[in-house]
């Protein structure tokens, strides 16, 4: 496996668990109450940086066992690579755009500013994994 | 479920009959081993550049080592 596809396993492994992890902290705050009430705000950005740190980890732990056996493979990037992170790219695009198409709506009609920060955070969301499984799909079945 | 190309190759015999293995051939052209597989069983499209330096290596033309179908 080369370095940018274990790249693309290591989001795909770590982004449900943090948006899961992000979700329990938000409704556990919410104690039942409403959830624009929730200080979501330091959540999200503690959810965000501890999500980026755990893919850097992951990765590194990962290449250190993969570059064991493959040496040759380690931090090296192609042609194929470029191809592949383009059509992940493209992929995220797509849902990066109707997150946005959300927030407008939201904000038209004057939705509570949780909401709105929420949608453009689940709609990051949505286009990481998508992105990141479409990228795995071209790795594993091809890309012509 | 993705759609074979429809552009073949015979990268693996030529690279057998000159003696490469897969990692000598990815060094000699600058790609990874795992992208010259994916090549060699046409999982990839390799780009114009990149097939005429593999063909280069074999000292061989672009006809030699890639096919298309006609219509």
């Amino acid at each position: 496996m080369v370095y940018e596809e274990r790249n693309a396993w290591a989001g795909l492994i770590v982004s449900p668990i943090t948006m899961l992890v992000y979700v329990v902290l938000v409704f556990q705050q919410a104690a039942g109450g409403p959830l624009t009430d929730v200080d979501w705000f330091p959540l999200m950005l503690w959810v965000i940086g501890g999500s980026i740190v755990a893919v850097i980890i992951l990765s590194i732990a990962w290449g250190i066992i993969a570059g064991g056996k493959d040496a040759g493979g380690i931090g090296q990037a192609d042609i194929r690579d470029r191809d592949i992170s383009r059509l992940g790219g493209r992929v995220e695009q797509a849902f990066v755009v109707i997150a946005g198409l959300g927030v407008i709506a939201l904000c038209a009609i004057g939705a509570d500013v949780f909401w709105i920060a929420n949608t453009m955070f689940a709609g990051f969301w949505v286009a990481a994994t998508v992105g990141s499984v479409a990228r795995v799909i071209a790795y594993r079945r091809g890309l012509v | 479920m993705v759609k074979p190309t429809r552009v073949s190759n015979r990268i693996r015999a030529h690279r057998e009959s000159a003696g490469m293995t897969q990692a000598d051939l990815a060094r000699t052209v600058g790609v990874t081993r795992q992208t010259l597989i994916a090549i060699e069983q046409e999982k990839y499209s390799p780009t114009l550049e990149l097939a005429f330096q593999i063909a280069r290596a074999f000292g061989v033309g672009l006809d030699d080592l890639f096919q298309y179908p006609e219509q």
